[in-house]
């Protein structure tokens, strides 16, 4: 057996994760068949990995892909019409459907936004919203992210066959639909739906970190989703694409300090800023000036500036409130949503004290289940003084919480407001 | 008058293989049943689709419409009509059924399977 070299293997990954998506997109464009290119890419990562140990790392690793996968796709096109033939001969019926589809596979390359990466038509269909959403993640991170079954089943924690299986059925469903890999016209509602996409895998990764279920071989989501985004940024100037890459960015930018060695989660006030990543920070302040220079506001951008807000104060009593409190009501115009009424009661108890929060949080309605409404809710009757409704809240927050570091941390905080006189 | 009959039936997996005599038997059956609908006058047309695996649904409320994976799955609301179109792919199909005049309500997007009449 010959022995990997570390180039070798790095190469090797470098190949499945940068380069084969790409290659991919250009295939499945080409012959109009996204199973055809998926497997002759498969095929292609195979012959690398059989044949660079004993050849050394092509001189230009990415044209070899492209030349052997493209290869591997006129073989295997050969072997279907052979195999099409052989069908034709003995049940002519089953054909009609393959011929329609074949029809309508010609159409799969459909150019109405003129030169594109093929990568983004690939994100656009994979992020097509005829595909559920726990497929349109696992389809992205699989076909555009270039990440293998066991490691997406690994970091979302779904059985490797079940997530396979979501796979295959996609792959079917995208052949019989006749999904194209198009460039979508208008791009706004589609574009919503790819953001949606980059935004729960980070966020997956983000929270998940603090779940502690941490296996060896898990993959950082969170890198993931960040270099996905930075993808887009390239392919489009759309301001939301880079409102989302610094909202990123910017969460990024504070992993060494939201954790403490125990795996337990530290408040935004109790950080240690000076572990804060500045150039994260910088790099996202660039892209939010940016987006914001467009003057197309987004929810994206909005949660980027609060970001910004506090990524940027050098101590927590820096932090601008009344401006988050401002940006918090805009969102709230937005999303209607009553997580962020919930934001921006927390922004106003910082500016005009508990009371006034308290009154905006007893506004809200559809949130009696959610832990943070009573987590909040527990915090500003402490502060206000009211310490024994404080205590119910935060028994009530306990009651309502799933995940074992936020139980953790608010029992700590009930702990505190008993122990107090 | 004109009828349409709608043939509901379970999706199952564990027909006989294509090639075999029993495929060939079943679709001889097909086939014949269409031939009597066509030498009886009755044919107009007639199709199977694709399993609901490869369905779509447009859902409508109040002229907003949302695309969701999978067939339509709700027993209040009835079939209404129909429409057999021709599309270059799905995208299309879900901007044709966009602009259908009903504002409330479901359009489910299968693909024709086959057809014995298509040209």
């Amino acid at each position: 057996m010959v022995e990997v070299s570390g180039n070798v293997s790095k190469a090797l990954a470098d190949a499945a994760r940068l380069q084969a998506p790409r290659v991919l997109a250009i295939l499945a464009t080409r012959f109009g068949s996204l199973d055809l290119a998926d497997d002759a890419v498969a095929d292609a990562l195979v012959d690398a990995a059989r044949s660079w140990p004993a050849t050394g790392v092509p001189h230009n690793p990415a044209g070899w892909l492209m030349t052997t996968a493209k290869r591997r796709a006129i073989d295997r096109s050969r072997n279907v019409t052979r195999d099409y033939n052989n069908t034709q001969a003995s049940a002519p019926q089953l054909l009609e459907q393959r011929e329609s589809a074949d029809k309508g596979g010609r159409h799969l390359i459909d150019d109405r936004a003129g030169i594109v990466d093929e990568r983004l038509r690939l994100l656009f269909l994979c992020c097509h919203p005829a595909l559920n959403i726990d497929t349109q993640v696992a389809l992205t991170l699989r076909l555009v992210g270039g990440l293998t079954t066991p490691e997406i089943s690994a970091a979302f924690l779904v059985p490797e066959a079940t997530l396979a299986q979501r796979i295959v059925r996609a792959k079917r469903k995208i052949r019989v639909a006749n999904i194209p890999l198009s460039i979508p016209d208008p791009l706004t509602d589609r574009l919503d739906a790819v953001l949606g996409v980059l935004y729960l895998i980070f966020n997956e990764g983000y929270f998940s970190r603090s779940v502690g279920h941490g296996s060896p071989v898990r993959v950082d989501l969170v890198a993931e989703a960040i270099r996905l985004t930075s993808i887009l940024c390239e392919l489009t100037d759309e301001p939301e694409v880079r409102g989302l890459l610094a909202l990123q960015l910017f969460h990024q930018s504070r992993d060494s300090s939201r954790l403490d060695p125990s795996g337990d989660l530290v408040r935004l006030e109790d950080q240690d800023r000076s572990k804060w990543d500045q150039s994260r920070i910088n790099e996202a302040n660039g892209h939010l000036f940016d987006a914001i220079g467009q003057m197309a506001p987004g929810r994206y951008q909005a949660e980027a500036i609060i970001a910004g807000y506090h990524a940027n104060a050098r101590t927590a009593s820096e932090t601008d409130w009344g401006s988050i409190a401002a940006i918090y009501s805009q969102l709230e115009a937005m999303s209607g949503s009553p997580v962020m009424s919930l934001n921006r009661a927390v922004a106003v108890a910082m500016v005009d004290g508990p009371a006034a929060g308290l009154k905006i949080l007893n506004g809200i309605q559809d949130l009696d289940h959610y832990h943070l409404l009573w987590a909040t809710k527990g915090e500003l009757l402490r502060r206000a003084g009211d310490r024994s409704d404080a205590i119910g809240a935060f028994e009530r927050a306990i009651e309502l919480a799933t995940v074992p570091t936020e139980i953790r941390h608010l029992q700590r905080q009930l702990a505190q407001l008993e122990s107090e006189i | 008058m004109e009828y349409m009959i709608l043939n509901f039936s379970a999706e199952t997996t564990d027909g006989p293989a294509p090639g075999s005599p029993e495929f060939g038997a079943l679709m001889g059956r097909w086939m014949g049943y269409n031939q009597m609908l066509i030498d009886g006058g009755h044919w107009i047309s007639g199709a199977s689709l694709t399993p609901t695996a490869a369905a779509t649904t447009l859902r409508k409320s109040d002229g907003t419409s949302t695309v969701v994976d999978g067939p339509h799955a709700e027993t209040k609301e009835q079939i209404g009509g129909y429409y057999l179109i021709e599309a270059k792919d799905l995208d299309e199909a879900l901007e044709l059924a966009r602009q259908m005049p009903t504002d409330n309500g479901s359009l489910e997007l299968r693909p024709v399977a086959f057809r014995p009449d298509a040209q």
